[in-house]
């Protein structure tokens, strides 16, 4: 034990794992730490903490297909709102149009980079990151073990979602469309009506996806543990 | 196993931040990595108040060049005027345009200031070690993770308003600095947020419900 201490952490905790419980019913709430049993769920119940009343789990009537089918539509609606104009406006004589990068790129030019790396981040890239990840975590959960790579996809997919935020730039377009339109003529882009489809698609693609289901696809690194979980469906299998 | 409710870490179990599966650490190791997903396994976020404090308090500081230099800079030929996120919201104010204002205000100035205090009187009540109202203060805690998103409103009032507004040299409109400190008050509460472990509202009264048991 002391010489794996001073041979530093990392090397310490790149081989040590846990043992799992028994059982994968029992949970502790995240929100709380309450150790409790998940009950069988129909499609559409959901389980909440007893103690601080979060949602432990939602299950989900053909999640998989129906994020697939949600996170595909998400892509298409967002590379239409990144490849055409946001906004235009026509004030005598002069004429201008935006797509959702001219802004990022228009503030990087002023000189405020680390704003502009912002924006791209946030509307730009992390979308990109939520849907694309999404659509391989659903493509590759079809299988059964899922490879491992869809567990390292589902771990930071929360991330990506934190930062992306279409929704809040969407009503921040509203309000500067607003003001802009008490001094010249403004024009609603094709990729203004492409974006307020994708936050509705983003927003449903997230509500009918059931991570609970994909973990309980995904190959484990521990390998040999997972067949003494798995043995009770194992022995449903085999006759 | 006891009846009386348990949590995790009073049973020396680990719960998976990413999967969710628990699991028990080896025998005289702290911490693992999770058998499923390969996480590494704490029993709490690691030093949960230290940092969301630290990014509190960068969050505040910034708060204050954030309301007092301006945002965004107008150049016309009459000359150049600069305006502050407040000042902003005045200027929307009109007998048609309240609602907007009334957007602006609520997400650029109530929703960051109420933030910080938040997750100040959160900090301050962990720390005491206060066994009162755990539940509000949870949720307490998830409104606040859910609406701080909304404070980057602004932010992209203002790039969307910078891109349109290049009508040189009729007029054009430029960030000025106050916007780095407007953003970085967002990501910093943000940040702040995501360090925070509202496992530690329940841990005070947890163990007294053991030692009553």
């Amino acid at each position: 034990m002391d010489r794996r201490y001073t041979v530093g952490q990392y090397a310490l905790r790149s081989d040590v794992y846990n043992r799992p419980l028994s059982g994968l019913s029992l949970i502790a709430c995240p929100d709380c730490d309450l150790v409790q049993r998940l009950p069988d769920l129909g499609p559409g119940a959901s389980a909440r903490c007893p103690r601080c009343d979060r949602e432990l789990w939602r299950r989900r009537e053909n999640a998989l297909e129906r994020t697939l089918a949600l996170s595909l539509a998400g892509a298409v609606l967002y590379i239409v709102a990144n490849a055409v104009p946001m906004l235009g406006l026509t004030a005598v004589g002069h004429q201008a149009f935006t797509t959702v990068l001219g802004g990022a790129r228009q503030l990087w030019r002023d000189g405020r980079e680390i704003v502009a790396v912002l924006v791209l981040f946030t509307v730009v890239v992390a979308p990109a990151l939520q849907i694309g990840f999404m659509l391989a975590i659903t493509l590759g959960a079809r299988r059964e073990p899922s490879p491992r790579w869809v567990g390292t996809l589902l771990r930071y997919h929360p991330t990506t979602g934190t930062w992306s935020m279409i929704e809040v730039m969407l009503l921040g377009v509203l309000v500067a469309l607003i003001k802009i339109a008490e001094l010249a003529t403004v024009i609603p882009g094709l990729a203004l009506f492409a974006l307020g489809a994708l936050v509705f698609v983003i927003a449903a693609m997230q509500a009918s996806f059931d991570p609970r289901e994909v973990w309980s696809r995904v190959a484990w690194v521990e390998g040999g543990d997972r067949q003494k979980i798995t043995g009770e469906r194992a022995s449903e299998a085999a006759p | 196993m006891s009846t009386v409710a348990l949590t995790a870490m009073q049973q020396g179990l680990q719960s998976c931040e990413a999967c969710g599966l628990l699991s028990r650490p080896a025998p005289g190791a702290d911490e693992g990595r999770c058998p499923r997903c390969n996480e590494t396994l704490e029993f709490r976020k690691p030093d949960s108040l230290e940092r969301t404090l630290a990014f509190l308090v960068a969050a505040a500081i910034c708060y204050i060049p954030a309301n007092l230099l301006p945002v965004l800079t107008t150049v016309t030929a009459k000359g150049r005027s600069s305006d502050t996120i407040l000042e902003g919201v005045v200027l929307l104010w009109s007998p048609t345009g309240w609602p907007l204002s009334l957007i602006v205000l609520i997400a650029s100035i109530m929703i960051p200031s109420a933030k910080i205090v938040a997750l100040g009187y959160l900090l301050f009540t962990v720390r005491r070690g206060s066994i009162a109202s755990n539940e509000q203060r949870t949720r307490l805690y998830r409104v606040v993770r859910l609406i701080g998103r909304w404070s980057m409103v602004d932010v992209f009032v203002d790039t969307f308003t910078v891109a349109l507004v290049q009508l040189q040299p009729l007029m054009s409109v430029e960030p000025a600095p106050g916007l780095f400190f407007f953003a970085a008050v967002v990501v910093l509460t943000m940040l702040a947020v995501e360090c925070f472990d509202s496992r530690l509202i329940w841990d005070p009264a947890s163990s007294r419900e053991v030692q009553y048991a």
